[in-house]
Parts: structure tokens; sequence; C-alpha cells
């Protein structure tokens, strides 16, 4: 070693060097643990939704649709690392539970994010918590308009990714006005669940059909209660009555058993029936005679959007959980899709920022009604999702021959409409 | 008036084992309408494997009798002498339990039947009325259920091994009677009756996990009018809230539900024993 040398490794600098070398490796043992462990920490999302009691359907079709959605973002690699962990609750059903297990999901789990997949009742009581706590909640199950209509619920925090009850009411009408013209349908009759979904939907579909084609006259109404068995007064009062054409927003189970028992009553004989809630497999495939003039919205259908993308996401969660998908799973599916593209697009899991990426986000979707999907910046509400109305048959694609509906005259209808509600 | 009969027909079928249950053995099973929704569902998976409906209430009667054997047995026997708040916990966990279990086997989506080819035939018209041919078969198939109930308590000596037992079950027992064994048989004979409605109405109510819940309500309304413990009261109860809930429609469209409670408040104030509680319990 030469003299130069030597002066070089002895010098203060030299053990300089050395003292931050120490430092750095120090760190590293020590520190780079922590940071690497932060990196991986999962990505916690809460999700309340009913998995027991006679809506147990809901959440079923719900959570299968978030979790294959989850698994094929954790699958690609997550958000830098980190992946997101879906933690399931079951609220039966009660929006005082749906409640209580949302609040527990942020305070005892650490979620900062919920994807609220409860039906209406819950969805406010869900919305209350997490406007309280201060955390992401996106709804993914509650068509009640209002729920983000209505200024006064409306956060920075809150969206709401599934289809609205004033949506298909606008494309409901528009149809069924169409057809009532050509088939010269004037004596129409409703029967519809006598709770606020019921009573609020069918007011909207009422309000429109009579909008689009002035002949319309109700001529009566039914109102069964939810969940009821037995139809049989209701459908003697529609016999009496004996309309040419009748609405209804009865649903899953007590749809079925409205359509058996009126099918053996001869009720659809000579008439038209328009159930908006019709065209979801669990209907579809448990009515074993469809009866001819069955009308209804798509609710979920592979058939409609007709793409490779739909047809692809149906048998991809048809091959994982061997059922078909339902409206809540493509709306949940949908919302994992906005999420974890809000995650990457604000570069952070951070709740607030990730918010501030879904405000007016579009995402390329199978469930959009041109392949992408919004979550409109105005009221956090989704648009431009696959809308249509049609004719039904006994199989596949059971709607023939939908008829889309045109989102420019949602969008212009839906804002009079607001401004009629005192939302404006 | 037709209408009246068809909705009670049923009624009647849940609520006669319901109250058979409770005048002999003094209990009220809570969990009845889970027996209705076990019925429904075994009558749905033996249709399905044997195409033939008849079999398929048949099965479901007998698998429900031997599930309420199973119930009495092992469970219900061992709170007898316990409070009925101890007697409604455990039949609220069996409630939850069947839920589970049935959302386990048959899944958590509701189910249709869908009606069996012999029944699909144009409805009659009677009187200016619609009567379906389905419920021709339930209202004869719940009458002959009732003849059958009555002549066997009324005149068979197991009937009146049970009315005794219902009377006196020490006296019943000093005579060398194995109530233990009577008591099981009551809870398995009111299982049979409830798998029989379950299993009768299946072609025309969609299945789902907690569809028994509804039916026991209204059950339970069935009873307190007919009066606890009388299965002709339970008949006439049954028929009266089919009556209630047809002529409601036409007349009180949005207060049906009420009408239906009011009745019950009525015959409470009126006669609290409700309207056969007294003559005919069991």
């Amino acid at each position: 070693m030469n003299s130069k040398n030597a002066q070089v490794l002895n010098s203060p600098k030299r053990r300089l060097v050395i003292q931050t070398a120490a430092s750095v490796a120090g760190i590293s043992s020590l520190g780079f643990p922590a940071i690497s462990l932060a990196q991986n920490k999962p990505i916690r999302v809460g999700m309340p939704t009913i998995l027991s009691g006679r809506v147990a359907m809901l959440g079923q079709s719900s959570s299968n649709a978030a979790i294959m959605e989850v698994e094929k973002f954790n699958a690609s690699g997550g958000f830098g690392g980190r992946k997101i962990e879906l933690i399931i609750r079951d609220s039966k059903g009660q929006p005082q539970e749906a409640a209580r297990v949302a609040r527990e999901l942020v305070t005892a789990e650490g979620c900062e994010i919920l994807i609220d997949a409860e039906a209406s009742s819950g969805a406010f009581a869900v919305h209350e918590v997490a406007r309280d706590l201060g955390v992401l909640v996106i709804h993914t199950c509650s068509e009640t308009s209002s729920l983000t209509a209505d200024p006064k619920m409306r956060t920075p925090m809150s969206f709401r990714c599934a289809r609205q009850g004033v949506h298909d009411a606008i494309i409901g009408g528009a149809y069924a006005a169409k057809v009532a013209k050509e088939k010269n349908l004037r004596r129409w009759m409703t029967c519809s669940p006598d709770y606020a979904y019921g009573r609020d939907t069918t007011a909207e579909f009422a309000e429109y059909i009579k909008f689009f084609n002035k002949d319309i006259e109700f001529v009566g109404e039914a109102w069964p209660k939810l969940f009821q068995a037995d139809y049989s007064e209701v459908i003697t009062r529609l016999l009496q009555v004996n309309p040419q054409a009748i609405y209804s927003c009865l649903w899953g189970g007590d749809l079925t058993s409205f359509i058996d028992q009126a099918t053996i009553y001869a009720l659809f004989s000579g008439k038209q029936f328009f159930a908006v809630n019709t065209a979801d497999y669990a209907v579809l495939t448990n009515v074993k005679n469809v009866p001819a003039g069955l009308h209804s919205g798509n609710r979920y259908l592979q058939s409609f959007p007709n793409t490779p993308a739909n047809t692809s996401w149906t048998t991809s969660y048809q091959g994982k959980f061997k059922s078909l998908p339902l409206n809540w799973a493509w709306q949940n599916a949908a919302s994992v899709q906005f999420l974890t593209t809000a995650i990457k697009k604000a570069k952070s899991t951070d709740a607030k920022k990730i918010a501030q990426a879904l405000d007016g986000l579009t995402i390329d979707s199978p469930f959009g009604a041109n392949g992408k999907l919004t979550l409109r910046a105005d009221d956090h509400t989704l648009v431009d999702y696959a809308l249509a109305w049609g004719e039904l048959s006994g199989k596949e694609p059971f709607m023939k021959s939908p008829v889309p509906g045109n989102w420019k005259q949602i969008t212009e209808l839906e804002a009079e409409w607001k401004k009629r509600k005192g939302f404006v | 008036m037709g209408t009246g009969l068809i909705i009670g027909s049923l009624l009647f079928l849940v609520a006669a084992g319901l109250t058979l249950i409770f005048g002999v053995l003094g209990v009220v099973n809570f969990a009845h309408g889970s027996f209705y929704m076990l019925g429904a569902y075994l009558a749905l998976t033996v249709y399905r494997l044997t195409g033939h409906f008849a079999i398929a209430v048949i099965a479901a009667g007998i698998g429900v009798g031997l599930f309420g054997w199973i119930f009495e047995r092992f469970l219900m026997r061992k709170v007898y002498k316990a409070d009925v708040l101890m007697q409604l916990l455990v039949c609220y966990a069996v409630v939850l339990i069947m839920d589970d279990v049935v959302k386990i086997i048959w899944g958590a989506e509701f189910l249709s039947m869908g009606m069996p080819e012999a029944f699909q035939a144009p409805p009659f018209f009677i009187a200016g009325g619609v009567v379906p041919v389905f419920y021709v078969y339930l209202i004869a198939a719940a009458i002959l259920i009732a003849l059958a109930l009555w002549a066997i308590l009324t005149f068979s000596r197991t009937g009146k091994i049970i009315r005794a037992a219902a009377q006196n079950p020490t006296m019943t027992s000093a005579l060398g009677i194995n109530t233990s064994l009577i008591y099981a048989a009551v809870f398995a004979f009111g299982g049979v009756l409830a798998g029989l409605a379950g299993g009768l109405a299946a072609p025309v109510r969609s299945m789902s996990p907690g569809m028994g819940f509804s039916i026991l309500i209204e059950s339970f309304i069935v009873t307190v009018i007919g009066g606890m413990g009388s299965v002709s009261g339970a008949l006439l109860g049954a028929l009266l809230i089919g009556l209630i809930r047809s002529f409601g429609t036409i007349g009180f469209p949005l207060f049906v539900e009420g009408l239906m409670f009011l009745a019950m408040v009525l015959i409470l104030i009126l006669r609290p024993n409700g309207l056969l509680g007294k003559e005919t319990r069991t």
C-alpha cells in the first residue's frame, strides 16, 4: 500500500464513510422491514350485506362478485404489492344491525373503505355511519333515488354504484308507453310491494308512462305486503278490475310466487304484464311458465349488452360459483373495479384521495351501455350502465329484442325530476 | 268467498299442527314455521327426483314428521318444565339453525317448484269467480285432512289417549300409558301437518331460507282467534282470516293486515279463549 492510499484510508473522511455505511446498514436492518411491512399491509375494505333470511341471495351474489374482482386485483399484484382484504359481515337485513356492523368494520377491523351491499333500508343506516366516521362508502345495492339525488344525503366520501329507480322509471315509462300505443292499452293497474321502494318506483313509473302517453289511465292499485306468501286476494282484485295492462315492481321470490299464482288464475290471458324486476336469472330460472306478454327491464342478462366482455364475465362468475350472477353481482363487481382504478389513479390508499379520484371517474366495464361506466361528478351516482326493456321468453337469451335506454333522454328527464323534487 | 277458502286451507294445515301441539303439550312451538319450510324444500327435492307431486307431498309430511319426533325427543322434552322464555329460546335457536341448514343444502337463492303438469289446466269459472284447478285439489286435500284429524281425535283409541294426556297427563301415565311416547307422537303429527302444508304450497309459493316466519305469524293469529289448542277452532280461524283478507282487499285495500289484527284483538277482548277455545280443547 503506498503512502497516498494509506492516507486516504486512515483519513477522517474514510471514518465518516465507514460510519455512514454502518448507520445505513443499521437503519436497513431495523427501519426497512418496518417500511416494507407497511407496504405489504393489506387495504382493508369492509362489506356489510345480507347473508341470512329471505334476502340472503342479495348478499350472496354481491359478495361473490366482489370477491371475484378483489381476487383479480390481488392476483395482478394489487397496489404496489398491497392487496385488498375484503371483510364481509352479515347484517341479517336489519337496518340497526347494518349500522352496528358498519361501525364495527371501521372501528374494530380498521376499514377505511366500505362497500355497502345493503338493501335500501340498511343503506341509509350505513350511509349515516360512514358520514359520522368520515370513511369512504360505495353503496352497491340501494336503488332508492334520494340516496344520491337528495343534496342533504350527499358527502364527498359517498358514492352509489348501482342502478337507480328514476332511471328505470324513465326508460320503463318510455318503453311501456310505446307498447301501449302499439297495442292500444289504455286501462292500467299497478301491483307492487307495500313499502318505500314499491311505492316510490310505482309512482315514478306512472308519472313517466303518462308523460310519454297521455291516453294512459290507472284504474286501480294493489299493494301486497313484502314477502307475502299468498296473492289470491290481490289476483282476485286484478281480475275484477280487469285492466288491459299491469305494472309491478315485485321482485325476487315474491315476483315468482305472484307469476306462478296469477298464471293458474289465467290472469295474464289477454293482458300485458310489465314487471321491471323479472329479467334477472333468479326469477327467470324459477318461473317455469313465462306467460306471453311479459315485459321487463334488464336486471342482469349475459345477453345484454351483447358483448364478448359481458358474456366472458358471466362465464367466469358461473365457473367460480356454479350459479348465474344476479343484478347485485354486476353492481358490486363494478364497485370493486371503480375502487381499484381509483386507488391506482390516486396512487394512494388514503380514503380521501381515493374519493377524489372516484369523483367523475369513467372506467372500461362489461356492464356499460357503451363499454364504459361513470360515477357522475354532480351527485356521485352511476350512469351510462346498460339499460333496456323488452318482452321476455322462457329461455336464453330471455329478452330477444331488448330496447336500449337513451342516456341523453334519461339525463335530461332526471334533471327535470330533480328540480321538481327540490333536489337542485 | 272462494279466495277466502283458498287462503284458509293452507293456513289451517299449518295452524292445526301448531294448535294440536299446544293443546296436548301446552307448548307453543315457535319453530313450527321452520317445519313448514322444511316440508316445502323436501317436497321440491322429491318432486325433482320423482316428478310426482303426490309422492313429493307425502314424503314432505313423513320427513317433517320424523324431524318433529327428533326435535321433541332431543330438545323440547328437556324444556317442558322450564319457563316459556327457555322454550322460546330453544325454538328460536332451531329456527336459526334450520335457516342456515336450508341455505347450505339448497342455497341462499329462492327456488320454485313450478306447477305440476296435472294441474296446468284452465281455471273453472263459477258464479263470476275464477277458481284454479290446483286450488280445488288443495281445498279438497285440506278438507280431507281436517276430517281425518277430527275422526282420529274423536273416535280412535289413539285420539282418546291424546285427549286424555292433554287433560290429565299424570292420570294417563298412572294408567300405564307411555305419555312421553304420546308427546313425541303428537309433535311428529304436528310436523306431518306442517310438512304436508309446505309440500302442498310448493307449486305456488317460492321457497327461501326464512320463509316460515310469515306463515308462523298468520298461524298464531289463526290459533288465537280459533282458540289455543282447538283444532276445529283453527279451521274456523283460518277460514275467517281467509275471508277477512279476501273481502278486505276489496273494501279496505290499504288496511288488510290491520283488519286481521283487529279481528284478533276483538276476539281476545270478547272471548279471551278464542272462538272455540273452551268447547273443543283437545
